[in-house]
């Protein structure tokens, strides 16, 4: 008697065939696919464009936020971050440290004096942050990040003048040319102060920069403090702060190497660790990303889920009779899964170009300056620049998939299941 | 040789409270190359004697076997490669699949199959020339009439060469014309290929052509007689061919 494992059967399953009968069973209701391809279109657009505009306002973000700090990598005295007073300040690079610092994975660097400071005029005082750079070689990294309004920049490394913001000079109700007073400690504890006229002023995106941050030459900030040759800090750049890798390496490679030389470990660490809050808002943009991607999904779902279920209603007859004709269940999963990849596919392929063009669109920017005080009050400037970011695109891509047929599964094993006899009584 | 046989079938289906007998114990055996009809009234029993010998069915008890082959010790994979490779379909309703051309749907088995293009393209042509659709293989059902339906839709059960044709009422939708058409189709593929024919039918015009009928009612036999003036099946027009 044969058995049961004598009877033939198929290896592969007929890809061909279940793709004719998966495609041609999508088109024939053309208005139900047409309404699920336009949502899954529109949801997978607004997946990686609205992804793309959060990406661009954090970028924005850290980019201002790094602009202040600024320096990608940045060399302190260790105790520097906790209390960045000039007491925990470091000598200068010496030439071996200048050498390292300036090899390629480094784009530019600067040493320079920071310390909490008061400046006063004849009306007012204010708590702000002293920059004491040194012009001829930072000064156009500075211009970069804020506009010149009034007056000039420093020019010299004697420069006796200070540049301050437009916000500033307002709080402060004094002017171009007036004279004002700053107030800091030097590394004895005494009161240390100097005299300086305004001699620019400049404006920022972000206003809150404006009151923040005052610029003087390093002499003048040195010689304030009494500190020759001494600086808070070393900042060093690479190329683009979300690849500082190398740099980073280098850095530290070189600040160890410096280490030997001096009385007093320093020590490099990335703006990551510098600013953690900074740091952790990519961590958090990520997650965000993906629940809003998951969320946008799940609405998704609901109308992919029903128009398969009644895709597979309309047709119990016809599943049954291929059932009938000898189609394993398995590949009757398969025809409804391939259904379902096959509209997700095609609204993938059009949310993408959806997304991509309106991106592109606005690749100058959308203006916020009607809410950009509410945008400044977490770094964001006036112009949103949308970032797509192939992390995101790919994302958004691989969960519309993968959940779609995740949705997909319960029709398809339903189809699957149908008993054959009862499938072909079933009325058309 | 014995195409199939049935021993003690028994079948009962729930309807609400009620417990309908579907089968009850029935045992037939019906030899290869035969062309046998089922008649009998409405919910006598037929189609569910046709879906358990075809396996789409389970018998409650009794015994099946499609040649060497216990159909009802197959699981539900078994026995779906079973329909696919041993057994052809013909259902009342033509059932073809409305996106596929007549040529796609008579292809459909041999492509789950897994024959090559080339073989099933060659085969699925033959078979139309042979059911008299030369011409109409890129027609889609809906552009077919109710005859021709029925035409490619015994195409697609005798195409990969099945043992055993399996008719439910094939004729019931067709008028007087396409129904003897069909009949005679039946009979011809069963003289030229000795494909054996078990339809179930309460068509007259049918079960005048059938050399043996099986009556059933209430779920069992009542009836199985050989019927002389019925056009001889294939097996005794080869033997009437030799002497």
């Amino acid at each position: 008697m044969q058995n049961a494992d004598q009877i033939r059967t198929n290896a592969l399953p007929p890809l061909g065939t279940l793709m004719t009968l998966a495609w041609r069973n999508l088109w024939r209701n053309h208005r139900r696919t047409a309404i699920m391809l336009a949502a899954i279109s529109v949801g997978v657009w607004a997946m990686i464009f609205m992804s793309a505009l959060m990406r661009g306002m954090v970028d924005d973000m850290l980019k201002r936020g790094i602009d202040q700090l600024p320096g990608h990598v940045q060399i302190h005295n260790p105790q520097f971050l906790d209390d960045p007073s000039i007491v925990h300040s470091l000598p200068e690079p010496d030439s071996a440290m200048q050498d390292a610092l300036n090899q390629a994975a480094v784009s530019k660097w600067f040493s320079r004096v920071k310390v909490p400071a008061m400046i006063s005029s004849e009306r007012e005082s204010r708590g702000v942050m002293l920059l004491g750079i040194d012009p001829e070689a930072e000064r156009e990294t500075i211009l970069n990040g804020v506009e010149l309004t009034q007056g000039r920049f420093l020019e010299s490394a004697g420069d006796r003048g200070v540049v301050l913001g437009e916000k500033l000079v307002q709080r402060l109700e004094t002017r171009l040319g007036k004279r004002v007073v700053i107030t800091s400690q030097d590394p004895q504890n005494n009161l240390a102060e100097i005299g300086l006229r305004v001699i620019g002023i400049y404006q920022a995106e972000l206003r809150s920069q404006e009151e923040q941050f005052l610029f003087i030459s390093k002499q003048a900030a040195q010689k304030l403090l009494n500190i020759e040759d001494q600086v808070s800090e070393v900042a060093v750049f690479g190329d683009d702060y979300r690849d500082i890798a190398r740099v980073s390496q280098h850095v530290t490679a070189a600040t160890e190497s410096w280490n030997s030389r001096l009385p007093a470990k320093v020590e490099a660490n990335p703006w990551q660790t510098i600013n953690g809050f900074l740091s952790s808002s990519v961590t958090v943009m990520d997650g965000f990303v993906l629940i809003w991607i998951i969320v946008v999904f799940i609405a998704l779902s609901f109308g992919l889920a029903n128009t398969l279920v009644m895709a597979v209603f309309e047709r119990v007859r016809e599943i049954g009779l291929m059932l009938a004709l000898g189609m394993r269940p398995a590949l009757v999963t398969w025809q409804i899964l391939l259904e379902s990849v096959f509209l997700l596919l095609l609204g993938l392929l059009l949310g993408n170009i959806l997304a991509v063009l309106s991106i592109y669109a606005l690749a100058d920017g959308i203006d916020l300056s009607g809410v950009a005080q509410g945008f400044e009050m977490v770094g964001v400037g006036n112009t949103l620049v949308p970032q797509l970011w192939i992390k995101d695109l790919l994302t958004a891509n691989a969960v519309v998939i993968l959940l779609g047929l995740t949705t997909s599964m319960l029709p398809a094993w339903r189809a699957a299941n149908y008993d054959p006899v009862r499938a072909l009584s079933k009325a058309t | 040789m014995t195409a199939i046989s049935c021993k003690n079938l028994c079948k009962t289906f729930q309807q609400g409270d009620q417990t309908v007998v579907g089968l009850d114990h029935v045992s037939i055996e019906i030899d290869s190359e035969e062309v046998v009809c089922l008649s009998g009234p409405s919910g006598s029993g037929k189609t569910t004697l046709l879906n358990a010998m075809g396996g789409l069915d389970t018998p409650d008890s009794g015994e099946i076997r499609v040649g060497d082959l216990r159909v009802d010790l197959l699981d539900k994979g078994q026995r779906a490669d079973m329909r696919l490779n041993e057994i052809g379909f013909v259902f009342q309703a033509y059932n073809l699949i409305p996106v596929l051309t007549a040529q796609e749907n008579i292809e459909f088995v041999m492509q789950v199959q897994g024959v090559p293009a080339e073989l099933r393209h060659q085969k699925s042509l033959a078979i139309l020339q042979e059911v008299g659709l030369e011409g109409l293989e890129d027609r889609r059902p809906a552009e077919l009439s109710g005859g021709q339906q029925q035409r490619v839709a015994v195409a697609r059960a005798i195409v990969s060469e099945p043992t055993l044709v399996l008719a439910d009422e094939p004729t019931a939708n067709l008028d007087s014309t396409s129904a003897i058409q069909l009949i005679e189709l039946f009979l011809e593929l069963n003289r030229k290929l000795g494909i054996t024919f078990v339809i179930a039918t309460h068509d007259t015009r049918v079960m005048s052509y059938c050399r043996r009928m099986i009556t059933m009612v209430d779920g069992k036999i009542v009836k199985d007689v050989q019927q002389d003036q019925a056009p001889l099946a294939a097996s005794e027009h080869n033997a009437i061919s030799q002497t």
